[in-house]
C-alpha cells in the first residue's frame, strides 16, 4: 500500500527535474549564440596570418623511413623569406604520431639561393645533439634536403652548412660537402595531412 | 621394481639421442663437389652447430693418407709429400709449415676421425695442387679450374612495369630466351652459385634455378604483357636487366649491349699492366676519441666496439689468409674521414672496410646493413671517364704504364661496381651469423667511403637503440660472429678479385 502510494510520487518529481534541465539547456544555448552580421570575417580562421600548406618530412616512430606530411606554414612574401619560414617549421616539433629527424635544439641561423638554384641551409646545434648512426643521419639530411625542394619548385638542389661553414658530415657518416639534390629512397607512403 | 622399470625405459628412450650426439645429424642440404671431372655429394654431419667431414671421405675424394699418432693424439695428413698435422687439443693445424686455425680441432666418433669442413679449403687447399674453393653459404666445394659463377637476382621496382636484375659474377657467356610466360637465361659454366628473392614481386612471380642445368628461370605474371631484357657487362659482371610492362602494353625489344670496340692498333707497344695480387685489407674503426658514435644510457659506445671488432677480424685475417691488414687506428683517437682513406689509399689497400654500428630513433630497428656509395651526377661523370682519362706513361721496360687520373674527393667512383660484389658477399656472410637488417645492402652518400681508391662498404654490424641487440653487442660470441662474417667475405672477394686480374 505504501509502495503504491510513493512510486507515482517519485517518477512524477523525475519527469518534473528532467522537464527543468530540459528549458534550462535551451535557455542557454540561445543565450550563447554569437549575433549574426554579414560582414563578419570567416570564424574558421585561427589567426589573421595567411598560411600556405607545405610538405613536410617526419620520421617514422620506430626512425626506419620518412613521411611526408602537409602542414600549415606562415605564408612570407618571396622565394628566401617563405624557404625561412618552411625550415622553422620542419625544426619544430612534429605532432602525433610523427617523430622529428632533426635533433631538438637546431635553429636556422640562414637561407638563402643562389640564381642557379642551389639553396643554402645554415643550421646550428645540429651536430651537438645528434644521436648518430647512418639511418638516422640520412634521415636527417633527407628531411631537410626535401622539405626545401618539395615546397621551392625554384630550387634544384640544396647545401645544408653549419655554423656557417661547409662541413663534411653531421655525425660521422653522411656526405654534405656538396650541394644534394631531391631523394625519396627513404621516403615511405603518401602524403597526409598533419595538424 | 617399478622405479628399476622407469629407469630402464627412460634408459632406453635416451639412447637413441646419445648416438646421435656422438654421430651427429646431416646438414639440411648436402655439400656438392664440383670439379671438371663431374659432381657429387660430400656426406658431412652436424655436431653441436659444427659441420664435421669424416677423414676417410677425405682420403678417398682427394687421395690423400691420414695416420694417427696414438702417443700424442695428432694427426698427419700426407699429399704427394706434403703434410698437415692436426692437432686433437687445439682448432689449429699445421698445413705444409704454416699455421692456419679452424672451427674445432680434430676429433673421433667411434672409429672415424672428423674434421670441419673448413679444414678442405683452409688447410688442404693450401698444399693441394688444384684450387680448393668452399662456398657453405651455397653448399659447394670446388675443386680445380671450374667456372661457378655467383648468379643473383633481385626486383628493382614493383610496378608495373616491373624491373628486376640477374647478375652474373664473374663474368660468363650467357643468352637469355623469352618464352610464354617465363624468361630463362643459360649460362655457360661447370655449376651456378645461385641467390635469389623469395616469393612474388609485382608482375614477376619467380626467379628460381632452371629446370635444365645452368639456368635461371625467371617465371611471369598472367598479367605480364612482352617482356624486354637488356644485356651489359662492366667491370667482370654481367647484368641482365628485365623490364615486364603490365598485358596489353607495347611489345618491347630483347637486346644485348656489343661489346667495347677494339681500341685501333699502333704501332706502340701494348701498355704494361702489373699483376699485383690480393694481399692487404683496410680496417676502419667508425669514429674514436672524441668522436663517440652512437651510445646506450649505460655507458656502450660505438667507438669501443668497433675498434674491438676491427682487431679480431684483423686477428682472423692475418692467421687465416695470410694477408696484410693494416688498421686507420688501433686505440682510442680522433681521425677525419679523409686521414681514414687516406691510410687506405697510400697503402694501396685492396679493399676497405669501415666498422660501424647503428642508432635508429626508435627501439624497434634491429640487425645488420651494408653501404654502398652511391654517386650524384658529378660522381657518375668520373665513373663513364675514368678510363678514359687513363694515362700511358713510359714504363722502364719501354712498354707503357697506365695512370688513372680521378679527382681524390671521387677516387671511389671507379670502383663501385667491385664494392657492390662487395657488398653482396658481406651481406651472405653477415646473414648466416647476425640478423640482418630487411634494408641489408643500401646505397649512400658515405663520406668516408668517397676518398677510398679501392672496392669499400661500411658496415653497420647492428642497432645500439635496440635493447635486445646492444644486449648481444656486449658479447664475444656477437662480436666474434661478425668478425668471422667479415673475415669469410674477404675471403670470398680475394678470389673474386684475383681472378679478375690480367694473366
Amino acid at each position: 500500500m505504501t509502495l503504491r502510494r510513493i512510486l507515482p510520487a517519485a517518477v512524477g518529481v523525475a519527469l518534473l527535474a528532467l522537464l527543468a534541465w530540459g528549458v534550462t539547456s535551451l535557455l542557454e544555448r540561445l543565450a550563447s549564440r554569437a549575433p549574426e552580421t554579414p560582414n563578419a570575417p570567416a570564424a574558421a580562421a585561427p589567426s589573421e596570418t595567411p598560411h600556405i600548406s607545405a610538405t613536410l618530412f617526419y620520421a617514422t616512430p620506430e626512425g626506419d623511413a620518412l613521411l611526408p606530411a602537409r602542414r600549415e606554414v606562415p605564408f612570407a612574401d618571396g622565394l628566401v623569406a617563405q624557404g625561412r619560414q618552411i625550415l622553422t617549421t620542419q625544426f619544430e616539433a612534429p605532432p602525433e604520431p610523427y617523430v622529428s629527424a632533426i635533433p631538438a635544439g637546431t635553429t636556422l641561423r640562414a637561407f638563402y639561393v643562389t640564381a642557379k638554384g642551389d639553396a643554402f641551409v645554415d643550421v646550428s646545434g645540429i651536430a651537438a645533439t645528434h644521436p648518430g648512426g647512418s639511418l638516422t643521419e640520412l634521415l636527417t639530411v633527407q628531411a631537410i634536403v626535401n622539405a626545401v625542394i618539395a615546397n621551392l619548385p625554384a630550387v634544384q638542389r640544396v647545401q645544408i652548412l653549419v655554423d656557417g661553414k661547409e662541413v663534411d658530415t653531421i655525425a660521422g657518416h653522411v656526405d654534405i660537402r656538396r650541394p644534394l639534390v631531391r631523394d625519396m629512397s627513404l621516403i615511405r607512403a603518401k602524403e597526409t595531412a598533419a595538424q | 621394481m617399478r622405479h628399476t622399470v622407469a629407469v630402464t625405459a627412460a634408459i632406453l628412450l635416451l639412447l637413441p639421442a646419445l648416438f646421435v650426439q656422438a654421430q651427429g645429424t646431416p646438414p639440411p642440404s648436402p655439400l656438392t663437389l664440383i670439379a671438371r671431372e663431374g659432381r657429387r655429394a660430400v656426406p658431412t654431419v652436424m655436431v653441436s652447430g659444427q659441420e664435421l667431414i669424416a677423414l676417410d671421405e677425405v682420403a678417398t675424394i682427394f687421395q690423400v693418407t691420414v695416420a694417427e699418432d696414438a702417443p700424442t693424439g695428432g694427426v698427419t695428413v700426407t699429399y704427394r709429400n706434403r703434410t698437415i698435422v692436426l692437432s686433437s687439443t687445439q682448432p689449429i693445424a699445421s698445413a705444409g709449415g704454416r699455421v692456419v686455425t679452424l672451427p674445432a680441432p680434430v676429433t673421433r666418433s667411434g672409429r672415424r676421425l672428423m674434421v670441419p669442413v673448413e679444414f678442405l679449403s683452409r688447410a688442404l687447399g693450401p698444399i693441394y695442387d688444384r684450387r680448393i674453393e668452399l662456398r657453405r653459404a651455397s653448399r659447394l666445394l670446388m675443386v680445380g679450374d671450374v667456372t661457378v659463377p655467383r648468379v643473383g637476382g633481385r626486383i628493382d621496382v614493383v610496378g608495373p612495369p616491373t624491373r628486376a636484375t640477374i647478375e652474373i659474377s664473374p663474368t660468363v657467356p650467357s643468352t637469355v630466351t623469352v618464352d610464354v610466360g617465363r624468361i630463362i637465361v643459360r649460362i655457360e659454366a661447370d655449376a651456378l652459385d645461385p641467390a635469389f628473392p623469395p616469393g612474388a614481386s609485382g608482375l614477376i612471380d619467380q626467379i628460381r634455378t632452371g629446370d635444365q642445368p645452368n639456368t635461371v628461370a625467371v617465371i611471369l605474371d598472367g598479367a605480364a604483357g612482352m617482356p624486354r631484357t637488356t644485356t651489359a657487362t662492366a667491370d667482370g659482371v654481367t647484368r641482365i636487366t628485365i623490364e615486364v610492362p603490365a598485358a596489353g602494353a607495347a611489345p618491347a625489344e630483347t637486346t644485348t649491349t656489343a661489346p667495347p670496340p677494339t681500341p685501333p692498333t699502333t704501332s706502340d707497344p701494348p701498355p704494361v699492366i702489373a699483376r699485383r695480387q690480393f694481399s692487404l685489407v683496410a680496417i676502419d674503426a667508425g669514429h674514436g676519441g672524441d668522436d663517440i658514435g652512437v651510445r646506450t644510457a649505460d655507458g656502450l659506445q660505438e667507438k669501443e666496439i668497433t675498434l674491438d671488432v676491427a682487431r679480431r677480424l684483423r686477428q682472423r685475417l692475418e692467421t687465416r689468409l695470410g694477408v696484410r691488414v693494416i688498421m686507420t687506428r688501433e686505440d682510442d683517437r680522433t681521425l677525419s674521414l679523409d686521414e681514414r682513406a687516406a691510410i687506405a689509399n697510400n697503402n694501396k689497400a685492396d679493399v676497405f672496410l669501415s666498422l660501424h654500428v647503428n642508432g635508429a630513433l626508435g627501439p624497434g630497428m634491429a640487425g645488420a646493413e651494408i653501404y654502398v656509395l652511391s654517386l650524384d651526377d658529378d660522381g657518375e661523370t668520373v665513373r663513364r671517364r675514368s678510363a678514359a682519362e687513363a694515362v700511358a706513361l713510359p714504363a722502364v721496360n719501354g712498354g707503357k704504364r697506365i695512370v688513372e687520373v680521378v679527382p681524390w674527393n671521387l677516387a671511389q667512383a671507379a670502383h663501385i661496381d667491385q664494392s657492390v660484389s662487395l657488398a653482396t658477399m658481406l651481406e651472405e656472410e653477415l646473414r648466416r651469423r647476425v640478423p640482418m637488417s630487411p634494408r641489408a645492402v643500401q646505397r649512400a652518400g658515405m663520406r668516408v667511403l668517397t676518398a677510398a681508391n679501392m672496392p669499400a662498404a661500411i658496415v653497420e654490424m647492428a642497432y645500439l637503440t635496440n635493447g635486445d641487440q646492444a644486449s648481444k653487442a656486449r658479447g664475444d660470441d656477437f662480436r666474434n660472429g661478425v668478425a668471422d662474417a667479415l673475415y669469410e667475405a674477404v675471403a670470398r672477394f680475394r678470389v673474386f678479385a684475383d681472378a679478375k686480374l690480367p694473366q
